[in-house]
């Protein structure tokens, strides 16, 4: 599989990271036209750019799975709560989507992702086949990027931090970890970018779980290279690695994607 | 993957010609018979002109594309063909020859090396110099119409066996460190020479010390200029780290032996081991689209990062096959077996600058830390 960005979607990604450098708001994100992205490819290199920023709100449910101007979800048992908050709600239940009234609030790792339980209304219409694995595609996607920004800010960090009269970054037993954490992000993307092409269940697992893993990996080298400022609510280090724990169980474990991933390549 | 008409009549090609001519299990190439086989079967690759696809046709090969020559890996591998015994000549001195060498060099080295009638050994490590490289003492002194080399090498691949050796040398002890250094070739055989083998983990000699003594070589055998060696010799790093030793055909193929091995023996309760054979299959998988993700990107301290990658995954690609072997996984003796593999793995993180000095490269040129 052969992948490289055009230069559409390269100029798209660079718009969109001076944007977001900018200002998070759900408006940005529609003033870009996120909202009109069609392909799988398209959706992932806005998504790395998402995950880059953090950004808030229910972007994979609004723009990957719904591809509504602003809409949220809950699918259970992947996705058991509505995420966020948006005037239509929807819950997909056996393939049918529904409409779903929030009730209790729920409160997730992520202080910038609110959850809801909900009540089922009116059935609407059946979702399309491939809108689940969207989700999970974007998801992935989003966790690539916010791995690279965990990696970038730590790597800014290790120059800057000084102990022992050097900066930490000059110490091997740092320089490794950071070395690993670029080599599993770097390998993880191909598998998303893959993923992207054929938009089947085997490749958008295998992305999945090595975006997850990857992304996992990154905030827990960001949290221990920062040492003890990384673990303040202070350093805003922390709206990227709670997103990470907050994405790597959702839309599906790392142990319901391995099932399906075996399940296609043992059939 | 984006594969044109004639990529697919490429595949077609070799994997009918492998059918038909692949030969049975050969034994091992670090054994003197085995040598021997293996050099038999690149002549034959030789005479299809597929030992080197990638070449120009006027050295021996085809011209190929590199995703061309992708497609013959992928091909090579899954059919379960022998290990390359000119793999050092092909994939690490050719393209330095190519970046560096003269024409007359090209034309004179490559068609014998594609034809296998000089298969090269890698001298470059010294008993003072493994990972630090500039460390080297062995030394090249002027004389008429050339030099004579003097000093001692060591963990050459198969040099006990091989015909020539490629090598840096100090002939300036004067300069600094990697200025005074010079890449030159030479004669296994010639007056001066001693191989001494050094049998390897599994005792077969697939090692070798080299003891040069006023060994002379001409000037038409230093590659590029003299004391350009270090530079010369990092072109030669960088496609063993990079793809072209390693491409991602191998891997595939053993993930999807790997795939059958598990469908065979494995226990569907054992998650743990079931996680590892889907790591493996995924980390093939990762690899192979990289690569061909980054064919248009020159090769340089990003061949660290692959190194990093595909050296972890050869072992634990092993590791896992030989978990599902169980207690047969220690019948030794079959070459091409999985025990065989898991053995050739183990070096991975060791050759090819370990894997302690690529994290230390990847932090240092690709992610701007200090040293
Ligand atoms: C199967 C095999 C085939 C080989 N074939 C060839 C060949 O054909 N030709 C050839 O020339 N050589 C060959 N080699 C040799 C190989 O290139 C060297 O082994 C390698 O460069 C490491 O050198 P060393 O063994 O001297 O280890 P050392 O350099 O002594 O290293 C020992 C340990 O210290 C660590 N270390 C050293 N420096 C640092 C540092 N700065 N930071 C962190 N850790 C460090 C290393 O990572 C390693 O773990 C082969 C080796 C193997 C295993």
């Amino acid at each position: 599989m052969k992948f490289t960005l055009s230069d559409e979607q390269r100029q798209f990604a660079q718009a969109l990271r001076d944007a977001l450098k900018q200002s998070t708001a759900w408006e940005t994100l529609l003033a870009l036209g996120v909202h009109e992205v069609e392909t799988a490819p398209d959706l992932v290199v806005a998504f790395l750019e998402l995950g880059r920023a953090a950004v808030p709100g229910p972007v994979v449910e609004s723009f990957a799975v719904l591809r509504e101007p602003k809409a949220t979800l809950a699918w259970p048992p992947h996705v058991p709560y509505i995420v966020d908050e948006a005037e239509d709600t929807y819950a997909i239940v056996d393939g049918v989507r529904h409409r779903a009234i929030p009730e209790e609030p729920r409160k997730s790792v992520d202080p910038t992702r609110r959850l809801h339980t909900f009540r089922l209304g009116e059935a609407i219409d059946q979702i399309d086949a491939e809108a689940f694995n969207r989700g999970v595609l974007a998801c992935s996607a989003q966790l690539i990027g916010l791995g690279r920004t965990l990696l970038e800010r730590t790597r800014d960090y290790a120059l800057q931090r000084k102990q022992f009269g050097k900066t930490i970054g000059s110490f091997q037993a740092v320089k490794h970890q950071l070395a690993d954490v670029h080599v599993a992000l770097e390998l993880a993307e191909p598998l998303v970018f893959g993923a992207a092409v054929t938009l089947n269940t085997r490749d958008v697992s295998a992305a999945k779980i090595a975006a997850g893993t990857a992304a996992y990996q990154a905030m827990r080298t960001a949290l221990q290279v920062h040492g003890a400022i990384g673990y303040t609510s202070e350093l805003d280090l922390s709206r990227w690695m709670l997103k990470v724990r907050a994405l790597v169980t959702a839309w599906g474990t790392e142990a319901y994607h391995r099932e399906r991933l075996m399940a296609a390549l043992c059939p | 993957m984006d594969l044109d008409d004639t990529d697919l009549e490429f595949r077609r090609e070799v994997r009918t010609w492998l059918h038909d001519n692949l030969p049975g299990p050969l034994s091992s190439m670090d054994t003197a018979g085995g040598f021997e086989q293996h050099r038999e079967w690149e002549r034959t690759l030789a005479k299809a002109r597929l030992s080197a696809v990638s070449w120009p046709e006027e050295h021996g090969g085809r011209n190929a594309s590199l995703t061309q020559w992708l497609v013959f890996e992928e091909e090579y591998w899954a059919a379960g063909a022998p290990g390359r015994v000119a793999q050092n000549g092909i994939f690490l001195l050719a393209p330095t020859l190519y970046a560096h060498g003269t024409e007359e060099q090209q034309n004179r080295l490559l068609p014998r090396m594609a034809r296998a009638e000089d298969i090269w050994a890698q001298a470059w490590s010294e008993p003072e110099a493994g990972s630090d490289l500039a460390a080297i003492r062995s030394r090249g002194v002027r004389t008429d119409g050339g030099w004579l080399l003097t000093g001692q090498k060591t963990w050459s691949s198969r040099a006990a066996f091989a015909d020539k050796g490629f090598g840096l040398f100090r002939t300036d002890p004067e300069a600094e460190r990697h200025r005074g250094l010079t890449y030159f070739l030479f004669d296994l055989r010639a007056p001066g020479v001693t191989v001494r083998p050094i049998p390897q983990l599994d005792g077969e000699a697939g090692f070798a010390e080299i003891f040069l003594d006023e060994v002379f070589v001409p000037d038409a055998d230093v590659l590029g200029e003299p004391g350009a060696g270090w530079r010369v010799a990092m072109s030669t790093a960088g496609n063993e780290r990079g793809l072209s030793l390693r491409s991602p055909g191998r891997f595939c193929a053993a993930a999807d032996r790997l795939l059958k091995l598990w469908r065979e023996v494995g226990d569907p309760a054992d998650t743990a081991l079931r996680n590892k054979v889907l790591d493996a299959w995924m980390g093939a998988q990762a690899y192979r689209l990289h690569v061909f993700g980054s064919l248009d990107r020159p090769i340089g301290a990003e061949a660290s990062v692959t190194k990093l990658f595909w050296s972890q995954l050869d072992l634990s690609l092993h590791e896992t096959a030989l978990e599902l072997l169980g207690p047969n996984a220690e019948l030794a003796g079959q070459p091409g077996s999985w025990l065989d593999g898991y053995l050739f793995a183990l070096a991975g993180p060791i050759y090819a600058g370990t894997n302690e000095i690529q994290r230390n490269v990847v932090a240092e040129r690709l992610l701007g830390l200090p040293r």
